[in-house]
């Protein structure tokens, strides 16, 4: 039985019929190929899939499209502007905050929804903040600092 | 996940009539256990009733001497709230201790207690502030209401509306958690209500409890030099792949011992 969802991804009105146990994630990454939002655990732990569902970080592989009705979903698709990559996405290239950059698509979606709420975080509420999001590469550490990079330049 | 039908009334009649009409129904409010479960076909609804569009479940209700909290508040807006801050922060102070930020925007206060999980955190919060669950036909103490392991005194249609909490003289929330989980492998709630001391225990048993021992020693003198005097026995605890029973029961004394200073 389909049932007819209607939500913006990126700015971008998206309609369909979808079975009700349709994640967001997988509607995000197979069909609209929005494939930087990734699946890192089965477990809802890992925070691999985040986006913002109406402004707040979510885990989009533990919400079903039908409960995303009418909402504006941003993936880590929708952060730039044109080429110009949001402070974020610069910070984690200039502090290298990655390494294999599985986690980093989640790491940087949390991470927007952190300096929305608290643009001057310190380094434990970062560390405390970013607990839904694993990494197994870098130790956390050029994660954090590029957090506080992106902090200072966003303040700026 | 298997198939399901899905539902999404907007007030509490319409959720119990769509309950009462399916053949193997689940309310989802947050969807952070719930959804977890069905991933792993552990469970397996023929209708998922979604109460995130009944708004009646909303909103956060100050009095002079209580606080009520609407079944369907996020975590993140109950530990984000002022009343709650101002006047039992050791409840916004467990609410932000829930799992991580993004479980925390989804999560609800109902869904907690109505699952409880034994290592959930409300259900210590619930308990330990000797709160009163508000359902749609009745009201239920919290000593009612935390029957066993993923069990309530919930009849199977009844829906959670709200959670009444008197404000309590002092209280403290400290929790072992789970690395990768944030569940609390030992989580206590010290309060001191009109009631009298309350400790709840969540993470160690297979249900939330009342260490009515520690609470005696406590009323007497509410002081951390005091809890030693009572050793929580390991018969009966949790024992897993995160910590042996012994573990647990240590891990109670500790917490109790950290949530009396805090409470102070």
């Amino acid at each position: 039985m389909r049932m007819k969802v209607q939500l913006s991804v990126n700015g971008r009105k998206i309609e369909g019929e979808y079975e009700p146990r349709t994640l967001l994630v997988d509607l995000l990454r197979d069909e609209l190929q929005l494939t930087g939002t990734h699946v890192g655990c089965d477990t809802s732990q890992c925070g691999a899939c985040v986006v913002h569902v109406n402004g707040r970080s979510v885990k989009s592989c533990t919400i079903l499209v039908a409960q995303t009705q009418g909402s504006q979903v941003q993936t880590i698709e929708g952060l730039a502007d044109g080429d110009q990559l949001h402070p974020l996405q610069a910070a984690f290239k200039e502090e290298h905050g990655l390494q294999c950059g599985f986690c980093t698509p989640g790491m940087i979606m949390s991470s927007v929804d952190l300096l929305n709420r608290n643009p001057d975080p310190t380094e434990k509420e970062i560390r405390d903040w970013l607990e839904g999001n694993l990494c197994r590469c870098t130790g956390y550490h050029n994660i954090v600092k590029a957090v506080q990079t992106a902090a200072k330049n966003m303040r700026n | 996940m298997y198939k399901f039908n899905y539902q999404q009334p907007t007030n509490v009649e319409d959720a119990l009539a769509l309950y009462k009409a399916s053949a193997d129904p689940k309310f989802v409010a947050g969807g952070m256990t719930l959804l977890p479960t069905m991933k792993l076909r552990l469970a397996q609804p023929s209708d998922l009733i979604d109460l995130g569009s009944v708004a009646v479940l909303t909103g956060i209700i100050e009095t002079d001497d209580t606080i009520s909290i609407g079944a369907g508040v996020r975590h993140a807006d109950v530990a984000a709230s002022k009343e709650v801050d101002r006047r039992i922060p050791a409840l916004s102070h467990l609410a932000e201790s829930i799992g991580d930020p993004q479980v925390r925007n989804r999560g609800t206060i109902g869904g907690s207690i109505a699952n409880n999980d034994p290592a959930a955190d409300y259900p210590a919060g619930v308990l330990g502030l000797d709160a009163t669950v508000i359902t749609d036909r009745r009201e239920i103490m919290a000593d009612d209401f935390f029957t066993g392991m993923f069990e309530t005194a919930l009849l199977p249609d009844e829906l959670v509306v709200a959670v009444r909490f008197p404000v309590p003289k002092r209280a403290a929330y400290v929790k072992f958690p789970n690395p990768a989980s944030r569940y609390a492998i030992v989580g206590v709630m010290v309060a001191e209500c009109d009631s009298g001391i309350r400790v709840a225990v969540t993470g160690a048993a297979p249900c939330v409890y009342r260490f009515t021992a520690m609470e005696e020693v406590l009323s007497k003198e509410f002081s951390p030099h005091e809890t030693d005097a009572v050793v929580c026995d390991p018969d009966g605890l949790n024992e897993d792949i995160h910590a042996s029973a012994e573990y647990r029961a240590h891990l109670v004394g500790v917490m109790v011992r950290r949530a009396v200073v805090a409470a102070n």
